[in-house]
């Protein structure tokens, strides 16, 4: 009997405790909470000013579901597509879960016996099948993402495209920056202990050309910014994104970002209370009190240009990569409770600038490389022409000021 | 109704269950087409009400992805074949009572040597001459993979279960470094189809077939009709028995495993001589665990595996299909695959249990 009574009280001082709990989560929410502001750099309304064939068919092949964040980038934006083009679903076929082997193969086939038209591959294994594909059948085109080898091939129908993310990552840098200044000017750190962390899944070029003109942007308005990169070795791994996040801020970096695809670093840094600049979408709505702002690669424009050559007749570019102007590169809005001020109108003009062409990332007298200037094939006219000849990022230098904590991937 | 009576009618349960002794095999296999329509009927409401889908047509849209275009049918029955295959490995292991979860990483090394064969010795022999040495290279890698943990337990009785399936993460390791060592920068290395095995029929389709259906019908002969096969029935049954009548038990267990190891290592060279050109950490495709029920499903008889690989292949296939044609989660093919096998699986319970309702107006007064 006593045991019963005891159990009782427990289990009702526990329901007060949430119920208390959950009053004074109320409370806090009542604060001025300023939330989030309209992108600067929006998904644009796509604009249809062609017509497609009554008989027109496209399919996507996707490397896994919408549980991955890079997925479900590319499969958002074929919604997008599809609804602007007012296409029936029978003629916008996605399949998902492909891997990067024969499987990849036998999808792109069994894509164009379904009548494709175009077709087109988001990971970048898939390349060597989707070309394989490509070769069986010459009146199909094949279009595949974040791949190299469409120049080299020369096959009239394969082709390759990426966007100018390293823009988006750049403006991304700048709110970096300015946060950075903040907490300079408040007395938290001084101007040499600013030192942000970068997450990183592996040392590829992608990456590489991410975070260098992430730390750019931040540079730009944060002289003496430097910044830490740890690489996981997985696009995907909650667990090792978490702790190399952990890790950075353990080694006092004051502020965080990410190339890789799960809630680990924005996770850890929400609990440790550090500001973080997400990747391929906004994580406001799990990480209120840390998330600043995110870029990401909006993929509609490249789908709307492929299905225009298709429409009119025209050729499709073997390396397209779209920017800022084509829609290509978009940011979410800015968190004001965690932004510093001036954050929105500053990257508002860096935009006005990179719409202009006066501006450019990688100019090479805004960093050296072993205390010099770079020299490199691609460079000329002051700056490094990333994603020029080939869609796909190349810029794969170390640049001072940045220290790679590990490279084992 | 006097006190006997209800105490008789409280007494006695509204069924009982009896085991069957002997039931013929048309009535078990009529049992088994039952669940099987039943567990489609359940899912046909499940997806209407998930799904807003006409089960009819989500069904047909099943059928079409499997045999809809003849590359199709060729790629169900390919991959059909390749599943056996790895399901055949298995069974000697499983008929011996050795859980062997390695099948994975029993493939993998199996396809990582043969890729390494490719890249390597690739330009310096013939055509024909790398094949054979790649198969001959690749199988003996699968059989070192199937021979380690077997030692182990032979020597000092490690758990298998967990020995194999660690085995699997090493495999994945290894051809990650492969990969990060030889691989082109982001870490995939170039298919290299020139060193392939020649498509025939316009495809690689038919060889896998073709090779796995012999590997089959000798795997069944082996188990059935061999001495070794006897011998590894008997250490199934009881290892005591075996040591009795004079079985080198630790023999039997280490020369079984480097079968079953060896086979997952023609196969994981299938894989890549006849189909990727190329070697990935996902080559395996989870096959080496799905096998695991392919087998227990087929009751370790190669001849009914034939029909479980086919079935969890189509259905396999064909709710991947249906989920591209309507859009559906990809979580709606797991969720359909499952409830068709725990159907297939819950109705050995009615092949083997009879289920007897109190007979109603009977008993009682007398």
């Amino acid at each position: 009997m006593f045991k019963k009574v005891l159990s009782l009280i427990l289990a009702a001082a526990l329901l007060c405790t949430v119920a208390m709990s959950f009053v004074s989560c109320g409370d806090k929410a009542d604060d001025d909470i300023k939330g989030m502001s309209e992108s600067p750099l929006a998904i644009p309304e796509l604009k249809a000013d062609f017509t497609v064939p009554e008989n027109f068919k496209i399919g996507f092949i996707c490397l896994h579901d919408e549980s991955s964040t890079y997925d479900l980038n590319f499969i958002n934006a074929v919604l997008r597509y599809q609804e602007a083009l007012g296409l029936k679903n029978e003629q916008v076929i996605i399949k998902r879960n492909i891997e990067e082997t024969e499987k990849c193969y036998e999808a792109a086939v069994d894509l164009v016996s379904q009548g494709c038209n175009i077709i087109f591959a988001n990971s970048f294994g898939h390349e060597p099948y989707i070309a394989q594909a490509a070769e069986a059948y010459p009146d199909v085109q094949f279009c595949h993402a974040t791949g190299v080898t469409a120049a080299d091939k020369g096959l009239a129908n394969f082709h390759n495209a990426f966007a100018s993310i390293y823009q988006g990552r750049y403006l991304a840098g700048i709110a970096a920056g300015l946060k950075l200044n903040e907490m300079i000017k408040a007395g938290e750190i001084t101007a040499e202990q600013a030192k942000m962390g970068y997450v990183g899944a592996y040392t590829y070029a992608e990456v590489i050309s991410g975070y260098t003109s992430f730390y750019l942007g931040a540079k730009s308005v944060c002289p003496t910014v430097t910044m830490d990169v740890q690489f996981t070795g997985s696009w995907y791994d909650v667990t090792s994104e978490k702790n190399a996040a952990e890790a950075l801020m353990a080694g006092k970096c004051v502020l965080i970002s990410q190339h890789a695809d799960s809630m680990g670093a924005p996770g850890a840094c929400e609990a440790a209370g550090v500001p973080n600049v997400s990747y391929n979408g906004s994580t406001y709505e799990a990480c209120p009190e840390t998330f600043i702002v995110s870029s990401a690669i909006n993929w509609s424009p490249y789908y709307m240009y492929i299905t225009k050559c298709f429409a009119e007749g025209t050729d499709i570019a073997p390396n397209w990569c779209g920017g800022i102007e084509e829609g290509s590169v978009v940011l979410t809005g800015i968190n004001l409770d965690v932004a510093a001020e001036g954050t929105v109108k500053a990257i508002e003009d860096a935009i006005a600038a990179f719409k202009a062409g006066t501006l450019n990332v990688f100019t090479t007298d805004s960093f050296t490389v072993g205390g010099e200037t770079l020299v490199h094939d691609l460079v000329s006219d002051g700056y490094f022409h990333e994603s020029e000849a080939i869609s796909a990022p190349s810029f794969d230098v170390r640049i001072d000021g940045i220290t790679l904590l590990n490279e084992k991937y | 109704m006097n006190k006997q009576e209800r105490i008789k009618k409280n007494t006695e349960p509204l069924f009982h269950i009896t085991k069957r002794s002997n039931i013929s095999f048309g009535r078990a296999m009529l049992i088994r087409g039952l669940a099987i329509l039943l567990s489609v009927v359940f899912m046909s409401v499940v997806m209407f009400l998930l799904a807003k889908e006409n089960p009819v047509t989500l069904l047909k849209s099943m059928f079409d992805g499997a045999f809809g275009t003849p590359l199709r049918i060729w790629i169900l029955f390919s991959d059909t074949a390749i599943l056996l295959g790895i399901s055949l490995a298995l069974t000697p292991a499983f008929k011996m009572k050795f859980w062997n979860c390695g099948g994975e990483g029993q493939v993998m090394v199996g396809s990582l040597t043969a890729a390494a064969m490719m890249l390597f010795v690739g330009d310096k022999v013939s055509l024909p001459v790398l094949i054979l040495l790649t198969a001959v290279f690749s199988t003996v890698a699968g059989g070192i993979w199937g021979l380690i943990p077997s030692v182990f337990k032979a020597k000092w009785n490690t758990n298998e279960t967990l020995f194999t399936l660690m085995m699997n993460y090493i495999a994945i390791q290894l051809v990650t470094y492969f990969l990060k060592v030889f691989g082109n920068a982001q870490g995939n290395l170039e298919p290299m189809p020139r060193f392939a095995i020649p498509k025939m029929f316009n495809g690689s389709y038919f060889l896998n077939i073709v090779l796995i259906l012999v590997i089959c019908i000798i795997m069944y002969v082996y188990l059935r009709s061999s001495k070794q096969g006897y011998e590894i029935a008997v250490v199934g049954e009881s290892e005591k028995t075996a040591k009795y009548i004079g079985i080198n038990v630790s023999k039997v267990i280490i020369r079984t495993m480097i079968i079953s190891g060896a086979l997952c290592g023609l196969i994981g060279f299938l894989l890549v001589a006849n189909g990727s050109c190329s070697v990935t950490t996902t080559i395996a495709g989870g096959q080496g665990f799905t096998a695991i029920l392919v087998s227990w499903l087929g009751k370790f008889n190669p001849l009914y595996m034939i029909l479980t690989s086919f079935l969890v292949i189509f259905l396999q296939r064909g709710t991947s299909f249906m989920g591209e044609i309507y859009r559906l989660d990809t979580s709606m093919a797991d969720i359909f695959i499952g409830v068709v096998l725990l159907f297939i699986i819950g109705c050995e319970f009615f092949i083997n249990y009879k289920i007897n309702f109190r007979k109603f107006g009977k008993g009682g007064t007398k």
